[in-house]
Protein backbone atom coordinates (compact mmCIF):
# COMPACT_ATOMS: atom_id res chain seq x y z
CA UNK A 1 0.00 0.00 0.00
CA UNK A 2 1.92 3.65 -1.25
CA UNK A 3 1.42 6.42 1.38
CA UNK A 4 -1.13 8.29 0.65
CA UNK A 5 -2.49 12.22 1.73
CA UNK A 6 -4.55 11.97 4.51
CA UNK A 7 -8.39 12.23 2.67
CA UNK A 8 -7.74 9.26 0.79
CA UNK A 9 -8.27 7.12 4.06
CA UNK A 10 -10.28 10.02 6.42
CA UNK A 11 -13.04 9.20 3.55
CA UNK A 12 -13.40 5.81 4.39
CA UNK A 13 -13.41 5.67 7.57
CA UNK A 14 -17.42 5.30 7.75
CA UNK A 15 -16.60 1.98 5.90
CA UNK A 16 -13.41 0.96 7.58
CA UNK A 17 -14.40 1.67 11.17
CA UNK A 18 -18.41 1.09 11.35
CA UNK A 19 -18.77 -1.43 8.36
CA UNK A 20 -21.21 1.27 6.64
CA UNK A 21 -22.50 -0.06 3.46
CA UNK A 22 -25.82 1.10 1.32
CA UNK A 23 -28.77 -0.62 0.05
CA UNK A 24 -30.58 -0.43 -3.23
CA UNK A 25 -33.90 1.10 -2.86
CA UNK A 26 -35.45 -0.33 -5.84
CA UNK A 27 -34.27 -3.94 -5.46
CA UNK A 28 -33.11 -4.13 -1.55
CA UNK A 29 -29.41 -5.40 -2.18
CA UNK A 30 -27.20 -4.05 0.30
CA UNK A 31 -23.45 -3.15 -0.96
CA UNK A 32 -20.20 -2.98 0.83
CA UNK A 33 -18.46 -1.38 0.44
CA UNK A 34 -21.32 0.89 -0.74
CA UNK A 35 -21.91 1.72 -4.29
CA UNK A 36 -22.77 4.71 -6.36
CA UNK A 37 -25.55 2.58 -8.04
CA UNK A 38 -26.88 -0.80 -8.09
CA UNK A 39 -25.54 -2.79 -10.95
CA UNK A 40 -28.68 -4.75 -11.29
CA UNK A 41 -31.03 -1.53 -10.85
CA UNK A 42 -28.76 1.07 -12.75
CA UNK A 43 -30.47 4.27 -13.04
CA UNK A 44 -33.12 3.13 -11.24
CA UNK A 45 -31.52 2.88 -8.10
CA UNK A 46 -29.32 6.51 -8.71
CA UNK A 47 -29.75 9.22 -5.44
CA UNK A 48 -31.80 6.17 -4.29
CA UNK A 49 -28.66 3.92 -2.52
CA UNK A 50 -29.57 4.19 1.31
CA UNK A 51 -26.56 4.39 3.86
CA UNK A 52 -27.27 0.90 5.92
CA UNK A 53 -24.55 -0.28 9.01
CA UNK A 54 -24.22 -3.44 8.85
CA UNK A 55 -24.00 -5.92 11.89
CA UNK A 56 -20.36 -7.49 10.93
CA UNK A 57 -21.27 -10.87 11.56
CA UNK A 58 -20.51 -13.68 9.09
CA UNK A 59 -18.63 -16.96 8.27
CA UNK A 60 -15.52 -17.95 6.24
CA UNK A 61 -15.91 -18.50 2.79
CA UNK A 62 -12.41 -19.23 2.42
CA UNK A 63 -8.97 -18.31 3.78
CA UNK A 64 -5.13 -18.37 3.60
CA UNK A 65 -1.87 -18.00 6.41
CA UNK A 66 -0.12 -15.12 4.95
CA UNK A 67 3.74 -15.59 5.35
CA UNK A 68 5.69 -13.07 2.90
CA UNK A 69 3.91 -9.57 3.55
CA UNK A 70 3.78 -6.28 2.01
CA UNK A 71 6.60 -4.54 4.14
CA UNK A 72 4.48 -2.51 6.40
CA UNK A 73 2.52 -5.79 7.25
CA UNK A 74 5.81 -7.96 7.84
CA UNK A 75 5.69 -7.16 11.61
CA UNK A 76 2.19 -9.36 11.95
CA UNK A 77 2.94 -12.29 10.04
CA UNK A 78 1.98 -14.97 9.97
CA UNK A 79 -0.98 -13.54 9.71
CA UNK A 80 -4.86 -15.19 8.44
CA UNK A 81 -6.46 -13.26 5.83
CA UNK A 82 -9.95 -14.46 4.93
CA UNK A 83 -13.05 -14.08 2.53
CA UNK A 84 -16.13 -13.58 4.81
CA UNK A 85 -19.50 -13.60 3.68
CA UNK A 86 -21.68 -10.97 6.15
CA UNK A 87 -25.07 -12.01 7.31
CA UNK A 88 -26.96 -9.55 5.35
CA UNK A 89 -24.49 -10.89 1.93
CA UNK A 90 -22.01 -8.81 0.79
CA UNK A 91 -18.33 -10.42 1.19
CA UNK A 92 -15.44 -8.74 2.07
CA UNK A 93 -11.97 -9.20 2.44
CA UNK A 94 -10.09 -9.21 6.05
CA UNK A 95 -7.62 -10.73 8.67
CA UNK A 96 -8.86 -12.76 11.26
CA UNK A 97 -7.25 -12.49 14.84
CA UNK A 98 -7.09 -13.78 18.55
CA UNK A 99 -7.53 -17.15 16.59
CA UNK A 100 -5.35 -20.05 16.78
CA UNK A 101 -3.70 -20.30 12.95
CA UNK A 102 -4.62 -23.82 12.55
CA UNK A 103 -8.18 -23.63 13.94
CA UNK A 104 -9.02 -21.58 11.05
CA UNK A 105 -11.57 -22.97 9.11
CA UNK A 106 -14.36 -22.52 6.45
CA UNK A 107 -17.62 -21.79 7.48
CA UNK A 108 -16.16 -20.79 11.08
CA UNK A 109 -18.58 -18.00 12.54
CA UNK A 110 -16.81 -14.92 12.91
CA UNK A 111 -17.77 -10.90 14.03
CA UNK A 112 -16.05 -7.70 13.53
CA UNK A 113 -13.76 -6.35 15.79
CA UNK A 114 -12.15 -2.85 15.50
CA UNK A 115 -7.72 -2.85 14.90
CA UNK A 116 -4.82 -1.10 13.73
CA UNK A 117 -4.30 -2.23 9.98
CA UNK A 118 -0.94 -0.56 9.10
CA UNK A 119 0.98 2.80 9.44
CA UNK A 120 2.90 5.21 7.20
CA UNK A 121 6.26 4.66 9.02
CA UNK A 122 7.36 5.62 12.70
CA UNK A 123 6.01 9.39 12.30
CA UNK A 124 3.23 8.64 9.77
CA UNK A 125 -0.53 8.07 10.26
CA UNK A 126 -1.60 5.26 11.76
CA UNK A 127 -4.79 3.38 10.03
CA UNK A 128 -7.17 1.82 11.87
CA UNK A 129 -9.94 -0.86 10.64
CA UNK A 130 -11.99 -4.01 10.76
CA UNK A 131 -10.77 -7.30 11.15
CA UNK A 132 -12.17 -10.42 12.19
CA UNK A 133 -12.03 -12.79 15.09
CA UNK A 134 -14.14 -15.63 16.20
CA UNK A 135 -17.96 -15.38 17.37
CA UNK A 136 -18.13 -15.34 20.77
CA UNK A 137 -20.72 -17.77 22.51
CA UNK B 1 -12.24 -7.28 -40.73
CA UNK B 2 -9.36 -8.65 -42.58
CA UNK B 3 -6.96 -11.59 -41.61
CA UNK B 4 -4.21 -10.98 -39.52
CA UNK B 5 -1.34 -13.11 -38.98
CA UNK B 6 2.13 -13.04 -36.70
CA UNK B 7 4.94 -13.16 -38.89
CA UNK B 8 7.74 -12.19 -36.96
CA UNK B 9 9.08 -12.92 -33.21
CA UNK B 10 11.48 -11.99 -30.46
CA UNK B 11 12.51 -12.60 -27.17
CA UNK B 12 15.08 -11.36 -24.99
CA UNK B 13 16.16 -13.98 -22.45
CA UNK B 14 13.62 -13.74 -18.70
CA UNK B 15 15.67 -13.31 -15.34
CA UNK B 16 17.12 -11.20 -12.77
CA UNK B 17 19.07 -9.21 -15.89
CA UNK B 18 20.73 -7.02 -13.60
CA UNK B 19 23.27 -5.59 -16.40
CA UNK B 20 19.96 -4.91 -18.86
CA UNK B 21 17.75 -1.49 -18.39
CA UNK B 22 14.02 -1.35 -19.09
CA UNK B 23 14.87 0.09 -22.19
CA UNK B 24 18.07 -2.37 -23.19
CA UNK B 25 15.20 -5.56 -22.78
CA UNK B 26 12.18 -4.07 -25.08
CA UNK B 27 14.83 -3.12 -27.66
CA UNK B 28 16.30 -6.05 -27.86
CA UNK B 29 13.32 -8.10 -27.98
CA UNK B 30 11.83 -5.27 -30.75
CA UNK B 31 15.03 -5.65 -33.22
CA UNK B 32 14.95 -9.63 -32.92
CA UNK B 33 11.07 -9.57 -34.39
CA UNK B 34 11.67 -7.51 -36.98
CA UNK B 35 14.69 -9.07 -38.37
CA UNK B 36 13.02 -12.16 -38.06
CA UNK B 37 9.67 -11.46 -39.62
CA UNK B 38 11.63 -9.46 -42.53
CA UNK B 39 10.30 -6.28 -42.86
CA UNK B 40 11.98 -2.98 -42.83
CA UNK B 41 11.59 -0.79 -40.46
CA UNK B 42 9.95 2.15 -42.40
CA UNK B 43 7.33 -0.32 -42.82
CA UNK B 44 5.74 -0.12 -39.28
CA UNK B 45 2.45 1.73 -39.14
CA UNK B 46 2.12 1.40 -35.20
CA UNK B 47 3.76 0.34 -31.98
CA UNK B 48 1.91 -1.32 -29.45
CA UNK B 49 3.35 -2.06 -25.80
CA UNK B 50 2.23 -3.89 -22.69
CA UNK B 51 3.75 -2.80 -19.49
CA UNK B 52 1.96 -3.25 -16.10
CA UNK B 53 3.89 -0.94 -13.78
CA UNK B 54 6.90 0.95 -15.35
CA UNK B 55 5.81 3.38 -13.40
CA UNK B 56 6.46 2.08 -10.12
CA UNK B 57 9.52 -0.35 -11.19
CA UNK B 58 11.49 1.86 -12.62
CA UNK B 59 9.42 5.44 -11.84
CA UNK B 60 9.02 5.50 -15.50
CA UNK B 61 5.97 6.32 -17.36
CA UNK B 62 5.26 7.52 -20.78
CA UNK B 63 6.16 3.89 -21.85
CA UNK B 64 4.76 4.35 -25.29
CA UNK B 65 7.45 6.74 -26.73
CA UNK B 66 10.32 5.80 -24.83
CA UNK B 67 9.94 2.36 -26.41
CA UNK B 68 9.65 3.39 -30.22
CA UNK B 69 12.46 5.99 -29.15
CA UNK B 70 15.05 2.94 -27.29
CA UNK B 71 13.97 1.13 -30.56
CA UNK B 72 15.33 3.80 -33.31
CA UNK B 73 11.96 5.31 -34.28
CA UNK B 74 11.56 8.93 -32.91
CA UNK B 75 12.84 10.32 -36.46
CA UNK B 76 10.03 8.37 -37.67
CA UNK B 77 7.13 9.50 -35.62
CA UNK B 78 5.44 6.32 -35.85
CA UNK B 79 2.30 6.32 -32.98
CA UNK B 80 3.19 4.53 -29.94
CA UNK B 81 0.87 3.22 -27.45
CA UNK B 82 0.96 1.96 -24.42
CA UNK B 83 -1.32 -0.67 -23.03
CA UNK B 84 -2.51 -1.75 -19.28
CA UNK B 85 -4.06 -4.46 -17.75
CA UNK B 86 -1.65 -5.18 -14.60
CA UNK B 87 -0.38 -8.68 -15.85
CA UNK B 88 -2.44 -9.28 -18.87
CA UNK B 89 -0.88 -6.00 -20.39
CA UNK B 90 1.03 -8.00 -23.15
CA UNK B 91 -1.78 -10.23 -24.60
CA UNK B 92 -4.00 -7.05 -24.12
CA UNK B 93 -1.30 -4.89 -26.59
CA UNK B 94 -1.70 -7.79 -28.80
CA UNK B 95 -5.00 -7.81 -29.07
CA UNK B 96 -5.51 -3.79 -30.13
CA UNK B 97 -2.43 -4.22 -32.52
CA UNK B 98 -4.68 -7.05 -34.13
CA UNK B 99 -8.06 -4.95 -34.31
CA UNK B 100 -5.85 -1.80 -36.10
CA UNK B 101 -5.07 -4.23 -38.81
CA UNK B 102 -8.10 -6.49 -39.14
CA UNK B 103 -9.94 -2.64 -39.35
CA UNK B 104 -8.15 -1.94 -42.43
CA UNK B 105 -6.43 1.09 -40.89
CA UNK B 106 -2.82 -0.39 -40.27
CA UNK B 107 -1.02 -3.33 -42.34
CA UNK B 108 2.01 -4.07 -40.03
CA UNK B 109 2.48 -3.39 -36.31
CA UNK B 110 4.81 -4.35 -33.93
CA UNK B 111 3.55 -5.83 -30.85
CA UNK B 112 5.72 -5.34 -27.50
CA UNK B 113 5.55 -6.33 -23.58
CA UNK B 114 7.97 -5.61 -21.30
CA UNK B 115 9.12 -5.39 -17.19
CA UNK B 116 12.10 -4.73 -15.69
CA UNK B 117 11.47 -6.10 -11.95
CA UNK B 118 14.55 -6.39 -9.97
CA UNK B 119 15.18 -2.14 -10.15
CA UNK B 120 13.11 -2.52 -6.97
CA UNK B 121 14.24 -3.86 -3.40
CA UNK B 122 12.67 -5.40 -0.87
CA UNK B 123 9.01 -5.61 -0.78
CA UNK B 124 8.06 -2.95 -3.70
CA UNK B 125 7.82 -5.51 -6.12
CA UNK B 126 5.34 -7.77 -3.94
CA UNK B 127 3.41 -4.40 -3.43
CA UNK B 128 3.37 -3.46 -7.12
CA UNK B 129 2.02 -7.17 -7.80
CA UNK B 130 -0.77 -6.41 -5.19
CA UNK B 131 -1.89 -3.05 -7.22
CA UNK B 132 -3.61 -5.61 -9.48
CA UNK B 133 -6.05 -6.02 -6.75
CA UNK B 134 -7.97 -4.14 -5.01
CA UNK B 135 -6.37 -1.13 -3.48
CA UNK B 136 -8.96 0.14 -1.10
CA UNK B 137 -10.45 -3.28 -0.29
CA UNK B 138 -7.88 -6.00 -0.53
CA UNK B 139 -4.58 -5.09 -0.63
CA UNK B 140 -4.99 -2.15 2.11
CA UNK B 141 -5.82 -4.92 4.66
CA UNK B 142 -3.09 -6.96 3.78
CA UNK B 143 -4.16 -8.62 0.91
CA UNK B 144 -1.08 -9.78 -1.71
CA UNK B 145 -1.49 -11.00 -4.87
CA UNK B 146 -0.29 -14.51 -3.38
CA UNK B 147 -2.62 -14.59 -0.38
CA UNK B 148 -5.50 -14.05 -2.74
CA UNK B 149 -4.54 -16.58 -4.65
CA UNK B 150 -3.97 -18.84 -2.01
CA UNK B 151 -7.78 -18.51 -1.00
CA UNK B 152 -8.79 -19.60 -4.32
CA UNK B 153 -6.71 -23.07 -3.55
CA UNK B 154 -8.54 -23.31 -0.26
CA UNK B 155 -11.82 -23.22 -1.82
CA UNK B 156 -10.45 -25.45 -4.81
CA UNK B 157 -9.32 -28.01 -2.23
CA UNK B 158 -12.13 -28.10 -0.23
CA UNK B 159 -14.77 -28.28 -3.05
CA UNK B 160 -13.22 -30.66 -5.06
CA UNK B 161 -10.26 -32.06 -3.27
CA UNK B 162 -7.31 -30.93 -4.71
CA UNK B 163 -4.05 -31.53 -3.43
CA UNK B 164 -0.86 -29.63 -2.19
CA UNK B 165 0.83 -32.38 -3.93
CA UNK B 166 -1.17 -31.82 -7.12
CA UNK B 167 -0.50 -28.03 -7.13
CA UNK B 168 3.23 -29.14 -6.73
CA UNK B 169 3.32 -31.72 -9.56
CA UNK B 170 2.23 -28.33 -11.91
CA UNK B 171 4.94 -26.59 -11.03
CA UNK B 172 7.24 -29.76 -11.47
CA UNK B 173 5.94 -30.36 -15.22
CA UNK B 174 6.24 -26.58 -15.86
CA UNK B 175 9.96 -26.85 -14.47
CA UNK B 176 10.43 -30.07 -16.79
CA UNK B 177 9.57 -27.94 -19.59
CA UNK B 178 11.65 -24.94 -18.91
CA UNK B 179 14.62 -26.95 -18.64
CA UNK B 180 14.23 -27.41 -22.29
CA UNK B 181 13.54 -23.62 -23.16
CA UNK B 182 16.86 -21.51 -23.62
CA UNK B 183 14.88 -18.33 -22.79
CA UNK B 184 13.29 -19.88 -19.64
CA UNK B 185 14.63 -18.27 -16.01
CA UNK B 186 14.69 -21.53 -13.95
CA UNK B 187 16.19 -23.84 -17.07
CA UNK B 188 16.21 -26.97 -14.39
CA UNK B 189 13.81 -29.45 -13.27
CA UNK B 190 12.40 -28.95 -9.99
CA UNK B 191 12.32 -32.18 -7.33
CA UNK B 192 8.32 -32.82 -6.25
CA UNK B 193 9.69 -32.67 -2.98
CA UNK B 194 11.42 -29.73 -3.14
CA UNK B 195 8.56 -27.81 -4.17
CA UNK B 196 6.36 -29.06 -1.94
CA UNK B 197 8.93 -28.58 1.47
CA UNK B 198 9.24 -25.21 -0.05
CA UNK B 199 8.78 -22.01 2.67
CA UNK B 200 5.17 -21.35 3.18
CA UNK B 201 4.66 -18.27 1.06
CA UNK B 202 0.66 -18.07 1.64
CA UNK B 203 -0.83 -21.57 2.75
CA UNK B 204 -1.77 -23.13 1.15
CA UNK B 205 0.86 -21.76 -1.68
CA UNK B 206 4.96 -22.40 -1.02
CA UNK B 207 7.39 -20.36 -2.72
CA UNK B 208 7.63 -22.83 -5.47
CA UNK B 209 4.28 -22.65 -5.96
CA UNK B 210 4.91 -18.97 -7.33
CA UNK B 211 6.46 -17.69 -10.33
CA UNK B 212 9.29 -15.49 -9.79
CA UNK B 213 10.07 -11.64 -10.08
CA UNK B 214 11.39 -11.69 -13.86
CA UNK B 215 12.82 -9.38 -15.96
CA UNK B 216 12.44 -9.81 -19.41
CA UNK B 217 10.80 -8.32 -22.64
CA UNK B 218 9.12 -10.21 -25.87
CA UNK B 219 8.05 -8.71 -29.82
CA UNK B 220 5.69 -9.54 -32.33
CA UNK B 221 5.14 -8.68 -35.61
CA UNK B 222 1.46 -8.73 -36.65
CA UNK B 223 0.38 -8.02 -40.50
CA UNK B 224 -2.52 -8.31 -42.44
CA UNK B 225 -2.00 -12.20 -43.99
CA UNK B 226 -3.31 -11.34 -47.66
CA UNK B 227 0.57 -8.92 -47.40
CA UNK B 228 2.07 -11.37 -45.15
CA UNK B 229 3.45 -13.73 -47.67
CA UNK B 230 5.83 -10.88 -49.37
CA UNK B 231 7.62 -11.20 -46.23
CA UNK B 232 7.28 -15.08 -44.91
CA UNK B 233 6.44 -18.87 -45.82
CA UNK B 234 5.37 -19.52 -42.34
CA UNK B 235 2.75 -17.02 -41.32
CA UNK B 236 1.09 -17.87 -37.93
CA UNK B 237 -2.94 -16.63 -38.34
CA UNK B 238 -4.76 -14.88 -35.48
CA UNK B 239 -8.04 -16.96 -35.86
CA UNK B 240 -9.65 -15.68 -32.39
CA UNK B 241 -9.61 -13.09 -29.83
CA UNK B 242 -11.87 -13.01 -26.72
CA UNK B 243 -11.50 -10.73 -23.71
CA UNK B 244 -13.11 -11.07 -20.31
CA UNK B 245 -13.56 -8.34 -16.94
CA UNK B 246 -14.75 -9.40 -13.71
CA UNK B 247 -14.95 -7.62 -9.98
CA UNK B 248 -11.79 -6.45 -9.05
CA UNK B 249 -11.97 -7.80 -5.79
CA UNK B 250 -11.96 -11.53 -5.62
CA UNK B 251 -14.68 -10.81 -3.22
CA UNK B 252 -16.92 -9.26 -5.49
CA UNK B 253 -17.51 -12.81 -6.89
CA UNK B 254 -20.30 -15.87 -6.34
CA UNK B 255 -17.95 -18.46 -7.41
CA UNK B 256 -14.02 -18.58 -6.20
CA UNK B 257 -12.98 -21.74 -8.23
CA UNK B 258 -13.90 -19.74 -11.68
CA UNK B 259 -12.59 -17.18 -13.65
CA UNK B 260 -15.54 -15.81 -15.56
CA UNK B 261 -13.69 -13.18 -17.27
CA UNK B 262 -11.39 -17.00 -18.13
CA UNK B 263 -14.82 -18.83 -19.44
CA UNK B 264 -16.30 -15.40 -21.36
CA UNK B 265 -12.95 -14.70 -22.98
CA UNK B 266 -12.86 -18.22 -24.09
CA UNK B 267 -16.24 -18.42 -25.28
CA UNK B 268 -15.68 -15.40 -27.28
CA UNK B 269 -12.53 -16.68 -29.04
CA UNK B 270 -13.76 -19.80 -30.07
CA UNK B 271 -16.73 -19.25 -31.35
CA UNK B 272 -15.08 -16.31 -33.67
CA UNK B 273 -12.41 -19.03 -34.46
CA UNK B 274 -15.18 -21.62 -35.16
CA UNK B 275 -13.40 -24.21 -32.67
CA UNK B 276 -14.28 -26.53 -29.32
CA UNK B 277 -11.62 -26.44 -26.93
CA UNK B 278 -10.38 -29.94 -28.46
CA UNK B 279 -8.83 -28.60 -31.28
CA UNK B 280 -6.47 -26.77 -29.15
CA UNK B 281 -3.30 -28.90 -29.99
CA UNK B 282 -1.03 -26.97 -27.30
CA UNK B 283 -1.66 -24.14 -24.90
CA UNK B 284 0.22 -21.44 -22.88
CA UNK B 285 -1.83 -20.27 -19.86
CA UNK B 286 -1.39 -18.07 -16.69
CA UNK B 287 0.10 -20.07 -14.10
CA UNK B 288 1.18 -16.96 -11.90
CA UNK B 289 0.25 -19.95 -8.94
CA UNK B 290 -0.06 -23.54 -9.76
CA UNK B 291 -3.80 -23.27 -9.02
CA UNK B 292 -4.24 -20.44 -11.49
CA UNK B 293 -2.83 -23.36 -14.01
CA UNK B 294 -5.67 -25.77 -12.38
CA UNK B 295 -8.30 -22.98 -12.67
CA UNK B 296 -7.26 -22.03 -16.54
CA UNK B 297 -7.74 -25.66 -17.89
CA UNK B 298 -10.96 -25.90 -16.12
CA UNK B 299 -12.24 -22.06 -17.30
CA UNK B 300 -10.73 -22.88 -20.75
CA UNK B 301 -12.79 -26.43 -21.29
CA UNK B 302 -10.19 -28.56 -21.37
CA UNK B 303 -11.51 -30.15 -18.31
CA UNK B 304 -14.48 -30.40 -16.35
CA UNK B 305 -14.50 -27.55 -13.44
CA UNK B 306 -13.05 -29.75 -10.63
CA UNK B 307 -11.31 -31.83 -12.25
CA UNK B 308 -7.91 -29.69 -12.86
CA UNK B 309 -6.17 -31.16 -10.00
CA UNK B 310 -7.21 -34.95 -11.07
CA UNK B 311 -5.44 -33.51 -15.16
CA UNK B 312 -2.37 -33.53 -13.59
CA UNK B 313 -2.20 -37.05 -12.56
CA UNK B 314 -3.83 -37.84 -15.40
CA UNK B 315 -0.94 -36.42 -17.67
CA UNK B 316 -3.36 -34.83 -19.99
CA UNK B 317 -1.14 -31.84 -20.04
CA UNK B 318 2.43 -33.08 -20.27
CA UNK B 319 4.55 -32.19 -23.53
CA UNK B 320 2.95 -35.58 -24.86
CA UNK B 321 -0.60 -35.24 -23.40
CA UNK B 322 -3.78 -34.54 -24.62
CA UNK B 323 -3.79 -30.66 -24.07
CA UNK B 324 -0.28 -29.85 -23.59
CA UNK B 325 0.10 -26.72 -21.61
CA UNK B 326 3.01 -24.39 -20.85
CA UNK B 327 5.82 -26.08 -23.26
CA UNK B 328 7.63 -22.87 -22.49
CA UNK B 329 7.71 -23.83 -18.80
CA UNK B 330 4.54 -21.39 -18.17
CA UNK B 331 5.04 -18.11 -15.95
CA UNK B 332 6.30 -20.69 -13.27
CA UNK B 333 9.63 -21.54 -15.01
CA UNK B 334 9.91 -19.79 -18.22
CA UNK B 335 10.16 -16.80 -15.76
CA UNK B 336 7.01 -13.66 -15.58
CA UNK B 337 7.92 -10.38 -16.24
CA UNK B 338 4.28 -9.12 -15.86
CA UNK B 339 4.18 -6.89 -18.72
CA UNK B 340 5.81 -9.37 -21.26
CA UNK B 341 4.62 -12.60 -20.53
CA UNK B 342 1.23 -12.35 -22.79
CA UNK B 343 3.15 -11.16 -25.73
CA UNK B 344 6.28 -14.33 -24.76
CA UNK B 345 2.87 -16.64 -24.54
CA UNK B 346 1.90 -16.49 -28.05
CA UNK B 347 5.66 -16.16 -28.94
CA UNK B 348 5.65 -19.66 -27.99
CA UNK B 349 2.75 -20.80 -29.50
CA UNK B 350 3.85 -19.03 -32.98
CA UNK B 351 7.44 -21.03 -32.27
CA UNK B 352 5.29 -24.38 -31.57
CA UNK B 353 3.34 -23.72 -35.00
CA UNK B 354 5.99 -22.99 -37.32
CA UNK B 355 7.23 -26.36 -35.45
CA UNK B 356 10.53 -24.41 -33.93
CA UNK B 357 10.16 -25.01 -30.60
CA UNK B 358 13.16 -27.74 -30.63
CA UNK B 359 12.94 -29.98 -27.64
CA UNK B 360 9.73 -28.78 -25.93
CA UNK B 361 8.08 -29.53 -29.78
CA UNK B 362 4.62 -30.37 -29.30
CA UNK B 363 4.35 -33.01 -31.84
CA UNK B 364 1.85 -31.92 -35.03
CA UNK B 365 0.55 -28.99 -33.00
CA UNK B 366 -1.67 -26.39 -35.51
CA UNK B 367 -3.55 -24.75 -32.93
CA UNK B 368 -2.39 -23.29 -30.30
CA UNK B 369 -4.00 -21.29 -27.59
CA UNK B 370 -2.62 -18.57 -25.38
CA UNK B 371 -4.14 -17.08 -21.67
CA UNK B 372 -3.23 -14.30 -20.12
CA UNK B 373 -4.89 -13.15 -16.68
CA UNK B 374 -4.72 -9.63 -14.84
CA UNK B 375 -4.49 -9.40 -11.14
CA UNK B 376 -6.52 -12.33 -9.43
CA UNK B 377 -8.90 -12.53 -12.69
CA UNK B 378 -10.46 -9.58 -13.27
CA UNK B 379 -9.44 -9.38 -16.54
CA UNK B 380 -8.62 -12.19 -18.97
CA UNK B 381 -7.55 -12.26 -22.82
CA UNK B 382 -7.54 -15.54 -24.80
CA UNK B 383 -6.14 -15.08 -28.07
CA UNK B 384 -5.95 -18.44 -30.90
CA UNK B 385 -3.57 -19.10 -33.44
CA UNK B 386 -3.47 -21.65 -36.16
CA UNK B 387 -0.72 -22.56 -38.50
CA UNK B 388 -1.27 -21.77 -42.52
Amino acid sequence: MVDGAVPRFWREIPQRYNLEGNQCGSCKKIYFPPRESCPICRRKSMKNMDPIKLSGKGKVVTYTIVHTAPEKFEGQVPYPMAIIQLEEGPRITAQLVDVELDKVKIGMKVEKTFRKIQQDGHIGAIYYGYKFKPERG
Amino acid sequence: MRDVSVIGVGLTKFGELWDKSFRNLISEAGAKAIIDSGISGKEIDALYVGSMSAGRFVGQEHVGALVADASGFAHMNIPAIRVEAADASGALAFRQGYFSVASGMNDVVVIGGVEKMTDVVGGEATDTLATGLDQEWEAFFGGTLASTYAMIATRHMHNFGTTKKQLAQVAEKNHSNGAKNPYAQFKRAMPLESILNAPIEAYPLGMLDCAPVSDGASALILCATDKAKKYTKEPIKIIGTGQGSDSLALHGRKDLCTFQSTVKAAERAYKQAGIKPRDINVAEVHDCYTIAEILAIEDLGFVKKGEGGKAIDKKITTLDGKIPTNPSGGLKAKGHPVGATGVAQIAEIVMQLRGKAEQRQVKDAKIGLAHNVGGAGASCIVNILEAI
